[in-house]
């Protein structure tokens, strides 16, 4: 028979607990982004549990008012060309990190792991006033710049494990077969190496349409992508109608959320945030 | 006589050759783009406007108005990265058993890539005064209306680090943990250590430097608070945070050296945290956290 003592009691209510702080964020943050997402269709919510009615008028009037068509345009050409970019820079960084040994390779590491530790606002500063003094701040080459930063070395630091479990004797069988530099590249080492680029650009992809700060920093007028357009609307808020801007902020949602389910495919989600991780102590 | 290698070999012997110099591209961008904007900004402090070698950080030490920014971001982010780890922990051990960790990871992670702009938004709605957060707590009977204020106000920004950060430093801590190998708790077990003995002796010391880096990177994070301490704080006055200040001085007052000057405190002070917690770390083992032979 089975007797309960004061330990397994202890045991048990210590489990439920952690699981009740589980529950509890979850719950809210469902709350959160429900409350944004009931809010959009709403047509008054006042005082109340749950809106009046419900409609759909508050999408047309968000993508007049916020010039949605020209903010998307625009946050895509940025992050298009932040993921092409990152990707040309970094796999081959990362090829050279993963398959070479050379004097300074200590100190290269370092410099592609400060900008993911240092966090954007603290290094943003300095570079949107370098930016802005060459004449790039404000312009759609300062945000891309400014956004390559922190994606290059991210992209590095995924790729060089990956590569890393590429067996060079792949590549040498190329060499002996007669393969030359370009040949061995797209038919062997390419393919390879697809999965890993595949992943690491989606998440440069996620990454750069909800990176806000350095964005913010660097962008004019005319080169804000979404997630800044949703912070100037949030910031005056009491201008337009609060479901007007729960309307963009769903457009924002609905555009990161598509891109993150694609990555999630490729990757884990503890990926996301382990990208700065060090083996301790060495 | 000796025979000179040609330079190419002698360098290809030592790591460069033509695949290593596929490094340069980004090497140098980083150059430009991290480094050099750094050194021009640390240059750029010590030339205040009124001419004057330290100026800029005189003026910083001696205005409260800028100075109490350094103690307000601390209010907020130290107690957050405490919270935040302390409750990462345990959470991490239970759901490192979990058959189907990916559904919860995956929810996690949803606020991290949403990041804080959508997160502050989302929680106007969801804390506000009208908001079903207030209402719940209303209904229950444990507050009166209009008794509690949860944006606008220290805890509104309070509560959006936990939002961001919690996941953050929890999908962080996973990882340490599942690189623990199970084989040493086993063996613990089967020596007859309880989970408190076992948590105590064989996880915390193997566990010890890994923590160690989330809570400097969760500390990092929170001290560099931006949108949230705009859109759900009081940045005119308690959460008035230093790269609010920064912010101000660069883009409201044009003063570039000034705005340069506090970007420089902001990243010493986040250096000065991290250079201490990583020294006590050395208080504490160090070595492989997987067990076997080898």
């Amino acid at each position: 028979m089975m007797r309960w003592t004061a330990r397994d009691i202890g045991a048990s209510l210590w489990i439920t607990a952690v699981w009740a702080v589980v529950v509890l964020f979850v719950v809210n943050l469902c709350g959160i982004i429900g409350s944004v997402v009931t809010s959009s269709f709403a047509s008054r919510w006042l005082r109340s549990w749950f809106p009046d009615g419900y409609t759909i008028k508050w999408y047309f009037s968000a993508w007049d008012e916020f010039q949605l068509g020209d903010v998307l345009i625009t946050t895509f050409q940025v992050v298009g060309a932040v993921v092409v970019l990152s990707g040309l820079f970094g796999v081959p960084a990362a090829y050279a990190m993963a398959r070479r040994d050379f004097p300074g390779k200590k100190a290269l590491m370092l410099l592609f792991l400060l900008p993911l530790l240092v966090p954007p606002v603290t290094f943003g500063i300095p570079l949107a006033t370098v930016l802005y003094q060459s004449g790039l701040g404000g312009t759609m080459w300062g945000v891309i710049l400014a956004n390559l930063v922190p994606t290059v070395p991210f992209v590095i630091l995924i790729m060089i494990p990956f590569i890393e479990q590429i067996d060079p004797r792949v590549e040498a069988a190329a060499r002996v077969f007669g393969a030359g530099t370009f040949r061995m590249f797209v038919y062997v080492l390419l393919p390879l190496l697809m999965p890993g680029v595949l992943a690491s650009l989606l998440l440069v992809l996620v990454r750069t349409i909800a990176m806000f700060e350095l964005t913010f920093l660097t962008a004019g007028p005319t080169s804000q992508t979404l997630v800044v357009a949703l912070y100037y609307a949030v910031f005056a808020a009491g201008v337009r109608a609060v479901q007007s801007i729960d309307a963009m902020a769903m457009v924002y949602m609905v555009t990161t959320l598509v891109w993150l389910v694609i990555a999630l495919r490729y990757v884990n989600p503890t990926q996301m945030v382990t990208r700065a991780k060090q083996q301790p102590g060495r | 006589m000796e025979t000179r290698l040609p330079l190419s070999l002698r360098l290809a012997a030592r790591g460069l050759d033509g695949v290593t110099l596929l490094v340069l591209p980004a090497a140098l961008m980083l150059v430009a783009l991290f480094i050099y904007p750094f050194g021009y900004g640390l240059w750029l402090s010590f030339q205040p406007k009124d001419g004057s070698l330290l100026g800029n950080y005189l003026k910083f030490f001696s205005d409260a108005f800028l100075y109490n920014t350094i103690g307000t971001t601390l209010a907020l982010a130290l107690p957050v990265t405490l919270i935040n780890v302390f409750t990462a922990v345990p959470v991490a051990f239970r759901v490192r058993k979990m058959k189907n960790q990916r559904v919860l990871t995956t929810i996690l992670v949803v606020p991290i890539t949403l990041g804080t702009v959508l997160v502050a938004e989302g929680m106007l709605n969801y804390f506000g005064p009208q908001g079903w957060f207030i209402r719940a707590l209303v209904s229950f009977g444990w507050f009166s209306p209009g008794e509690i204020r949860l944006v606008h106000n220290y805890w509104g920004v309070f509560l959006s680090l936990v939002i961001t950060g919690f996941p953050f430093t929890f999908l962080l801590t996973l990882s340490y943990v599942s690189g623990i190998d199970p084989a040493l708790e086993q063996a613990a077990a089967t020596l007859g250590a309880r989970a408190a003995a076992r948590f105590r002796h064989i996880f915390l010391p193997l566990l010890m430097p890994g923590l160690a880096i989330t809570f400097c990177l969760a500390f990092v994070q929170a001290y560099s608070v931006f949108p949230s301490a705009v859109l759900l704080g009081a940045p005119a006055g308690p959460t008035r945070v230093i790269s609010i200040a920064a912010y101000q001085a660069a883009f409201e007052q044009y003063d570039y050296p000034l705005a340069s000057a506090i970007a420089m405190i902001m990243g010493a002070v986040q250096l000065v945290f991290v250079i201490a917690v990583l020294a006590s770390r050395r208080l504490f083992y160090r070595g492989p956290a997987a067990g076997g032979k080898g």
